[in-house]
């Protein structure tokens, strides 16, 4: 997307908490301080205490003197796998509720979570960890097939659904849908049976 | 009858979905009770307080009393700013109120309250808060109590749900069609039959609520006056009826497998006309031409 990840990340913009080499860590490496993945060596479900620690520490302005980064943005990629490593959906919504009070209401900023649904698999857990983060957000992208199947020019459809009420009359107008394609770099969004490969 | 919801006291359930969400018709029953001169406390457990108190005016804000419980509501940081009890401590607060004046407690929200603590628990709370009848003591009578919950259906499952809807007076279930919210709303009234009503309505920027009767046919968007309907069987290139004379043609027309009495003579009396089929026969050079019949072994 042109944005150089490797620099921002020596700059300090960018902090990147890798879940998987970080889960090995706390195998085979001592720790002398809690973990961000403490829950992992825990016998009972747990909750993510020291996850939401690390973020709040990483978005902490540094002591240089020069202005520091404003309005953070939290990337979570992605949710359902903590439902899969044994937290329970409430823990996993209590780990959101505080990273919003801390970038959303405190930073200004911006929290954007992947979760992903069960579909027609009965998945109790995963139900309450959707419609929880559902009710907590203010945007919905929801990504989906195509009903009607697999197209080579049509990945998807994406419908965006707001839920922000303060600032609507007619509220229900807030809901859209468009189809989108993949491509190398980007994405191109187009209006429903509007591909310009079906034009 | 949204409009009266409160004159009734006790526990009012609004149960919302992801699609029609019910924040804004609590933040309106809120803005209504304190129009009326009510005390209202807020737990607030979902939203900060600033987005909360967003679109109320200042006298407003000034009636409403915010316990706020979203920015550490397990007491994770430690610093001592966490009220203590949390949320439930809070409500048990409320049980022993000094004043006597009626009051507004709003819950946002209920779900998350019966998703941290124990449902039987909550319940109890919640029962002894909505049915402060008379003060201990004295026995004069306390203000009315309402308690106005916010419950997102989809996070909890019967049991719950059922637990709660037997403990409130009345319930409104938020929904709507094409653009246009509607409250079902299930009141139940002592030594009355409940009553079970939908209303219209929508929020107004201010909070104000405006009922409404529903949506108007118009609005509907199938049938649109600019472009009269276009008839599909005119300027065909095939002919879609049959005139007099093609109906009278098929009805005469007998089907090729159908056995009529005629066919039945035809085939039994060979017409003399008809001649016999004749074979030609060209032999290769290689043919056997044996005049020998081979079936004449054969003993029939």
């Amino acid at each position: 997307m042109g944005v150089n990840l490797t620099m921002a990340r020596e700059r300090g913009q960018l902090v990147f908490l890798e879940g998987l080499k970080s889960a090995v860590d706390i195998f085979f490496q001592a720790q002398e301080k809690p973990h961000p993945l403490q829950f992992l060596r825990e016998a009972n479900a747990g909750n993510l205490k020291p996850l939401f620690e690390f973020v709040r520490e990483a978005l902490k302005p540094v002591d240089s003197g020069e202005a520091g980064w404003t309005y953070p943005v939290l990337l979570v990629d992605d949710l359902s796998v903590l439902l899969s490593l044994g937290l329970g959906a409430v823990a996993v919504l209590d780990f959101i509720h505080y990273c919003r009070a801390t970038v959303c209401w405190e930073l200004k900023g911006n929290v954007v979570v992947l979760v992903h649904d069960s579909g027609d698999v009965e998945d109790e857990e995963n139900d309450i960890l959707l419609n929880g983060l559902s009710h907590q957000s203010h945007l919905i992208l929801r990504a989906e097939g195509l009903a009607t199947g697999f197209c080579r020019d049509v990945h998807g459809q994406l419908r965006i659904l707001w839920r922000r009420p303060s600032q609507s009359t007619s509220q229900r107008d807030q809901s859209l849908t468009y189809q989108y394609k993949i491509q190398d770099r980007s994405v191109s969004f187009f209006a429903k049976g509007m591909s310009p490969a079906v034009l | 009858m949204l409009d009266s919801l409160l004159a009734l006291g006790g526990l009012v359930l609004l149960r919302d979905s992801v699609e029609w969400e019910g924040r804004s018709l609590l933040k309106a029953l809120v803005k209504k009770s304190a129009l009326c001169g009510e005390q209202v406390h807020i737990l607030g457990c979902e939203v900060s307080e600033e987005e909360f108190r967003e679109g109320f005016d200042s006298d407003i804000n000034n009636r409403l009393v915010y316990h706020d419980f979203f920015r550490d509501p397990l007491n994770w940081s430690k610093t001592g700013e966490a009220l203590p009890g949390g949320p439930l401590g809070a409500l048990r607060a409320m049980c022993n109120r000094t004043d006597l004046g009626p009051v507004t407690i709003a819950l946002d929200s209920l779900s998350w309250l019966l998703l941290h603590l124990p449902c039987t628990t909550l319940c109890q709370t919640l029962h002894t808060v909505s049915h402060q009848d008379s003060c201990p003591g004295d026995g004069s009578p306390v203000g009315k109590v309402h308690v106005l919950g916010l419950l997102h259906e989809e996070l909890h499952g019967p049991g719950p749900m059922g637990a709660l809807s037997s403990l409130a007076q009345t319930e409104v279930t938020l929904g709507g069609i094409m653009g246009q919210a509607s409250a079902r709303i299930l009141c139940r009234r002592p030594r009355q039959r409940p009553t079970d009503q939908t209303q219209w309505f929508s929020i107004l920027p201010d909070f104000s609520l405006d009922l409404q009767e529903g949506p108007s046919i118009e609005s509907q968007p199938h049938s649109d006056p600019h472009i009269p309907p276009v008839d599909p069987t005119a300027h065909l290139t095939f002919n879609l009826h049959l005139s007099k004379k093609e109906r009278e043609a098929r009805d005469n027309l007998t089907l090729p497998f159908q056995f009529s009495s005629e066919k039945q003579e035809a085939l039994l009396r060979p017409r003399p006309s008809q001649a016999t089929s004749h074979i030609f026969y060209e032999p290769d050079a290689y043919d056997d031409l044996d005049q020998e019949d081979p079936d004449d072994d054969l003993d029939i």
